[in-house]
């Protein structure tokens, strides 16, 4: 009797955040709407936070399929777990201003991998919602949204399997999930990624993958020892990461379907575009066009896969004006991670991937991953909080000396610099009225388009696809930017005589 | 509807890719990557460095040199190959006007892409071919 009272009492537990109206509603409760949620409330943003799941996690909490993730956390690497130079090699926790909620990956690992695996992540934002007290509706789900324009400002109308919730500001963090199947005639015959079975049922199995990105060598990878053979196709020739020495292209970790190509395992890898996929008998044959010179061929399979990815679910925010664009119907948005086309509805988590970048030498920016974009949603919730809730925009003084040292040393220690390469930006303005003033992290390309006359200097640190990795200063005079590029460093140390004196000359007399 | 499907059939009506087949396009479309700029953003940058070469889907640009407009570009035309053929910072800002879609080459990978599709290189000469010419006669 007593242990079902205290059941029912669980069970009766007001759930927080019921539909009405709220100055800001974030949408999703993967590490995007965790960390927006939670850099809102520092900042003294009231907020909702609703979600269809059951719990914390978003896509972790089913993908990746095999496991392991592709972002590393190295507990033994820097100086010690909450420090800012172990966040560089700590790509998985959230950020946290307190000890207790900080660097939480480490302690849900086993040490088998410095990938942690699926559920290791999962357990490390569950971990993290409990320590940080992060409150969210589970098991709301968002279904439609409308504009109400009641002649003061715009505001927003979202309908939920709870009832509406009204907000001035919505934040939807929902990641890039929903399952893209291209026109391929026949596509039905294949099953989508996030279909597939237990890995034993393709046990003697020809396995056809269309795609070669992660999730297609994903797949492959786990499946070699139990398919019979296995073939990928995609029009362009696949990358390596190893090769284009940055995130870009199929990860070390999937590299083992290369060498089993290679050395004749059973493994083929094909560069066609796919023009159908029919059903003979039992099995399936596929139907492509070579990409180097457009002849036919086939392949017979006993399973397609179509590993070509997702697509962001953003339900009716299109026919509300919402502007999208790519292969995976990325929304539009503006360097601060708003909309494009209809303001008030911002962005968090993966999704931030659509924001424009400069992506210098080929390079975006990892906001498709959590090493990135937790840094983005601490700079949202800070745009949010001084541009609609009044919260003084920040302008640390600094001493006309210390204005090297503060670059050099955040060059040195900064994790934001270095996971958001040319991305993200630590900015410092200079004159003569107000002296030098720290404003925080920014998106670079808001510094570069800042309309001011205001001195300034942007810090990003960079890297060109050659494996150098180095700081590069911005620095404004009298409304013109010069770029300086800082020496590499085989060791990253940026704290050389070297870059200390180039560093003083790109900034000498700035705001003078 | 931004698939590859749509992007192959821009590029198949594109005067630059005339000469390439199907599944050279369908090749070609997954080496690009699409990007979206909003009504006057700046799509390159005067004096910054690392930038791409840019094929308009939608949409038209501005070619400003030191503040002052100096040509338009539209929907199928190409900027930042000068930069990015000799490996220098542009000498003008490409800005959007009204909304503008791109594909994006990164200017390390320029190079392989010409050799790997000769037609698309011939095209692109007879452009700039077109553009000097063009730049000729204004000086007079």
């Amino acid at each position: 009797m007593h242990g079902g009272a205290e059941f029912g009492v669980m069970s009766d537990l007001p759930r927080p955040f019921p539909p009405g109206d709220y100055p800001v509603v974030v949408v999703g409760s993967g590490p995007g709407g965790l960390q927006v949620s939670y850099s809102l409330r520092q900042l003294g943003v009231p907020h909702a936070v609703i979600s269809a799941d059951p719990s914390p996690g978003g896509m972790f909490r089913r993908w990746p399929l095999f496991q392991r993730l592709l972002s590393w956390t190295k507990p033994y690497a820097a100086d010690g777990a909450g420090s800012p130079r172990y966040e560089r090699t700590d790509w998985n926790s959230l950020l946290a201003d307190e000890p207790e909620a900080r660097a939480l990956q480490a302690t849900h690992m086993d040490g088998a991998s410095y990938f942690p695996s699926r559920p290791e992540m999962e357990a490390n934002l569950v971990d993290f919602a409990a320590r940080a007290g992060i409150e969210v509706r589970y098991g709301c789900a968002w279904e439609s949204t409308a504009r109400i324009d009641d002649g003061s400002e715009m505001r927003f109308a979202l309908t939920t399997s709870d009832g509406v919730y009204r907000c001035r500001v919505a934040i939807f963090a929902v990641g890039v999930a929903e399952p893209w199947n291209p026109a391929i005639p026949g596509i039905e015959l294949a099953h989508h990624y996030a279909d597939v079975r237990p890995p034993p049922s393709y046990a003697g199995k020809r396995l056809f993958i269309i795609g070669k990105r992660n999730s297609g060598f994903e797949l492959a990878s786990g499946l070699l020892q139990w398919a019979k053979s296995i073939a990928l196709a995609s029009p362009t020739p696949a990358r390596l990461s190893v090769v284009t020495k940055s995130l870009m292209g199929v990860r070390a970790r999937y590299a083992q379907p290369f060498e089993d190509n290679a050395l004749g395992g059973g493994c083929v890898i094909l560069d066609a575009a796919i023009d159908r996929i029919v059903a003979e008998g039992s099995a399936l044959r596929v139907h492509l066009r070579r990409s180097s010179d457009g002849s036919a061929l086939s392949v017979e399979a006993d399973d397609v896969i179509n590993a070509t990815g997702f697509i962001t679910p953003l339900r009716d925010l299109p026919a509300l004006g919402v502007a999208t664009f790519g292969q995976s119907r990325l929304p539009a948005q503006t360097a601060w991670w708003e909309s494009a086309t209809i303001p008030g509805i911002h962005f968090a988590g993966t999704i931030t991937q659509g924001a424009p970048s400069l992506s210098k030498n080929g390079i975006p920016p990892n906001s498709g991953a959590v090493h990135g974009n937790r840094y983005n949603s601490r700079i949202l919730a800070r745009r949010i909080a001084e541009t609609a809730f009044g919260v003084a925009p920040l302008a640390t003084p600094v001493s006309c000396d210390g204005l090297v040292p503060a670059l050099m040393r955040e060059a040195d220690q900064s994790a934001d610099l270095w996971h958001q390469r040319g991305y993200l930006a630590r900015v410092m303005t200079a004159s003569t009225d107000h002296g030098i003033a720290d404003r925080g992290m920014m998106p670079l390309t808001a510094f570069l388009d800042e309309a001011t006359d205001t001195d300034g200097v942007a810090l990003t640190i960079e890297s060109d696809g050659t494996g150098a990795i180095y700081p590069v200063l911005y620095v404004r005079r009298h409304g013109n930017i010069a770029e300086h590029r800082l020496p590499d460093n085989e060791m990253a140390d940026f704290t050389t005589a070297e870059h200390r004196k180039a560093m003083a000359a790109a900034v000498a007399d700035l705001g003078t | 509807m931004a698939g590859r499907e749509e992007i192959v059939a821009a590029l198949s009506q594109f005067a630059l890719f005339a000469d390439l087949s199907p599944p050279q396009l369908e090749m070609i479309a997954g080496e690009l990557g699409e990007a979206y700029f909003a009504d006057g953003t700046r799509i390159l940058r005067q004096g910054l460095s690392g930038s791409g070469l840019y094929f308009i889907l939608d949409g038209s640009c501005s070619v400003v040199v030191n503040g002052e407009k100096r040509a338009e570009l539209k929907r199928g035309e190409f900027f930042g190959e000068v930069s990015a053929l000799l490996e220098r910072s542009p000498t003008a800002d490409v800005v959007a006007n009204g909304a503008v879609r791109c594909l994006v080459l990164p200017a390390p990978e320029v190079h392989k892409f010409l050799i790997g599709h000769p037609p698309l290189m011939f095209r692109m000469l007879q452009v700039q071919a077109s553009r000097l010419a063009a730049a000729n006669a204004w000086r007079g």
